[in-house]
């Protein structure tokens, strides 16, 4: 055989006899790639559903807070009602105590044409108009008494339920008796919807008002400012002490059992449920500082505690992932530990760092259990002037308003939702921008 | 160079002839890891002027040894040395040496390079800069030129001084990592392994350069290519499982060791 086999001829020959492949279970393992995949993009679908579910739900039934129903008819500042034996020179009390709302509800009974005398007629009419026209009107008045005995077109806001039934939140069909509003009010609604004098307006109520038991009053100004004191307070304290912890702990501090145990405790210290962080702010800074309760102060430096650990491992990630090669380079020149550090080192790890920290910002703005401890689930009407004033925040008014029973307040606290998760994502942008800002090559 | 300098190679030529002249002397050198021990009892001194190649298999405490010229090996936990070398008359271990100024006197060129993720320029002028080398401008544009031209990357980069140093080719990254460590008037520089990461023609230039280095620096390099060594060294000691086998004059080293296992080890029977 060896014979034939040298001939060139027969060796074309011996070419074209393939020898038998080799089973080497090509077939089994492009199977388990295609499952591999097949897995990995089911759990990513998955994934983007219930992130599609609940953007849906929470922009399905918030987007109606931004705009609120609002009633524009001519008012008589009646000088019968509001000063009826004119000594508002002697008594500057007459202005604030005067009954507003009857002036109001006396407008719109003359615009929908209800006499006088109909008692249960001026109640209905008094049923959609919101109980904060009080305040507004009083203010009108004493910022210009002359208005009064004058007839003034004003704005004002329309009752949380008829905000709600011109929205289309209120089932119809059920029994008059059941719902908040009557037929005779939905009449109205609607004859006063045709002549334009109720429509809808951009609701700036929501970013700028504090809370209120009024669903069309209520907004969340208060939460909004607190929540901003207490990023601040955050971002001023713990960026600079986890950064300094980490850079000590990672480049600085030998390698023992004690710093062992430090590092330990942090990661631990990550993973504390915030409440205990509450307690903790409640015991230290309230009953031992004595702070004020309900304070942004108190929530900022319980949500910095709450944020440290973060920081610190992000910070320490990415200052481990720096090469060792740029160290080596720094001190074989003689450049300090410290300018190691502070010139090489850290600028490489910001980008690293940055995001920790916003991530970790992020997660203190969200954050609502160690804020109910501290007091700041409280009723803050008043925009706060300084951190100590009592404040809310964000997730705490969106908590508050979820445990009220008004139809109105359902959208509120969506609309809420939607106010927070915008600013998450700006702070993610901006952890996304930094770090392509500040990201270098090497 | 100038007239100067050229009196002065000649000078350390002539004091090499008559009388050596140690730039460094490492007496008893021993280094431990921990409880590891890398180094046994080294006696190693490094010629002024002189390129001195450290070689040996891998593991073998050559590179330990070289760090140990500029206490890099600080930086490495559990890491002790005990013995005693000194730079001229100075013992660098002893407490009142400074580190800093020492690895100011005492350069180093790392394996791979390792230029800052900052322009060619930043590169070159960290080093004078932060031991205050430069006091105008101008002085440091003067430092960073001759540093540049000094490592014969001058031509090269003139145009692009102030583009990423990463941007370089591997060949050119290394050459300016020697740059670097030259623009702070070392007085020693020590290589590890410089050129295992460039490509033939890099490695050649990088040798190149060596050699002209040489009359400015006293330059103590490991490599594990015994050519390199031969080509760039004048003198030659060999490592083996930490210890000094043999050092010799460079010829002398690769034509007729005094030692067995260098005779093995240059004949390429193990490592």
């Amino acid at each position: 055989m060896s014979q034939v086999s040298t001939s060139p001829s027969m060796a074309a020959v011996g070419a074209s006899a393939k020898p038998e492949r080799r089973d080497i279970g090509l077939r089994g393992r492009y199977a388990a790639e295609r499952r591999f995949r097949f897995y990995g993009m089911a759990a990513i679908a998955f994934g983007l559903l219930f992130l599609f579910l609940l953007l849906f739900s929470v922009v399905s039934k918030g987007y109606t807070a931004f705009q609120q129903t609002m009633i524009t008819i001519p008012v008589e500042f009646s000088q019968q009602i509001i000063d009826k034996n004119n000594e508002r020179a002697t008594n500057p009390q007459k202005l604030v105590t005067a009954n507003y709302p009857v002036v109001a509800r006396n407008a719109l009974a003359k615009v929908l044409g209800v006499s006088e005398d109909d008692r249960a007629g001026l109640k209905a009419v008094n049923g959609m108009i919101s109980d904060s026209v009080r305040v507004q009107l009083r203010n009108l008045v004493t910022a210009d008494p002359s208005i009064i005995g004058t007839t003034q077109k004003v704005t004002f806001l329309a009752h949380g339920d008829l905000d709600s039934a011109f929205k289309g939140q209120i089932d119809l069909s059920v029994p008059e008796t059941n719902r908040k509003v009557s037929d005779k009010q939905v009449g109205w609604m609607n004859q006063l919807a045709e002549s334009g004098a109720l429509s809808k307006h951009f609701n700036t109520g929501l970013f700028t008002n504090g809370a209120s038991s009024r669903p069309e009053a209520a907004g969340v100004g208060v939460a909004l400012i607190g929540s901003l004191y207490m990023m601040l307070i955050v971002l001023v304290l713990s960026l600079p002490i986890g950064v300094a912890a980490s850079i000590y702990l990672e480049e600085f501090a030998p390698k023992n059992r004690f710093t062992d145990l430090i590092e330990v405790n942090i990661n631990n210290l990550a993973a504390v449920p915030s409440i205990v962080y509450g307690l903790l702010g409640l015991a230290v800074f309230i009953n031992f500082a004595g702070f004020p309760r309900s304070a942004a102060l108190v929530g900022g430096l319980v949500l910095t505690l709450m944020t440290l650990p973060t920081i610190i491992i992000a910070t320490r990630a990415a200052l481990k992932a720096v090469p060792p090669s740029i160290r080596a380079a720094a001190l074989g020149l003689g450049a300090s530990k410290m300018q190691t550090v502070f010139h090489h080192v850290l600028p490489l790890a910001m980008p690293g760092i940055l995001t920790g920290t916003i991530i970790g910002l992020a997660h203190a703005l969200g954050e609502t259990a160690p804020l109910l401890l501290i007091g700041m689930v409280a009723f803050v009407a008043d925009v706060p002037a300084t951190p100590m004033d009592p404040a809310t925040a964000l997730p705490v008014q969106i908590y508050m308003w979820a445990n009220e029973a008004e139809r109105a307040f359902v959208e509120r606290t969506s609309g809420a939702i939607i106010v927070l998760l915008i600013f998450l994502i700006l702070m993610n942008v901006g952890a996304i921008l930094l770090r392509r800002r500040f990201e270098r090559r090497w | 160079m100038n007239m100067m300098s050229e009196a002065a190679v000649e000078k350390a030529l002539d004091r090499q002839m008559n009388d050596i002249s140690y730039k460094m002397i490492g007496k008893d050198v021993s280094v431990y890891y921990g409880e590891k021990r890398a180094l046994y009892d080294v006696n190693l001194n490094v010629r002024e002027n002189t390129v001195t190649a450290l070689i040996g298999p891998s593991g073998c405490g050559k590179s330990t040894f070289l760090r140990t010229l500029n206490r890099m090996n600080d930086t490495i936990d559990g890491c002790r040395v005990t013995g005693r070398i000194t730079l001229d008359s100075d013992d660098i271990y002893d407490p009142n040496i400074d580190v800093v100024e020492l690895r100011a006197r005492v350069g180093m060129v790392f394996q791979k390079p390792n230029p800052f993720p900052k322009s060619i320029y930043e590169n070159v002028a960290y080093g004078p800069r932060i031991h205050g080398l430069a006091k105008a401008k101008a002085d440091m544009d003067a430092i960073v030129e001759q540093s540049l031209q000094k490592a014969g990357l001058w031509n090269e980069v003139k145009d692009r001084l102030h583009e990423g140093g990463t941007g370089l080719s591997g060949g050119q990254q290394q050459r300016l990592c020697i740059a670097r460590a030259v623009a702070v008037s070392p007085e020693v520089i020590l290589m590890d392994e410089p050129c295992s990461a460039l490509d033939p023609i890099a490695t050649a230039k990088v040798e190149e350069l060596i050699h002209e280095l040489r009359t400015n620096f006293t330059i103590v390099i490991v490599t594990h290519s015994m050519q390199q060594a031969a080509r760039v060294s004048q003198r030659t000691a060999m490592f083996h499982l930490g210890n000094l086998v043999e050092e010799n004059d460079t010829d002398k080293m690769f034509t007729n060791p005094d030692d067995q296992r260098t005779q093995d080890y240059i004949m390429g029977r193990f490592g």
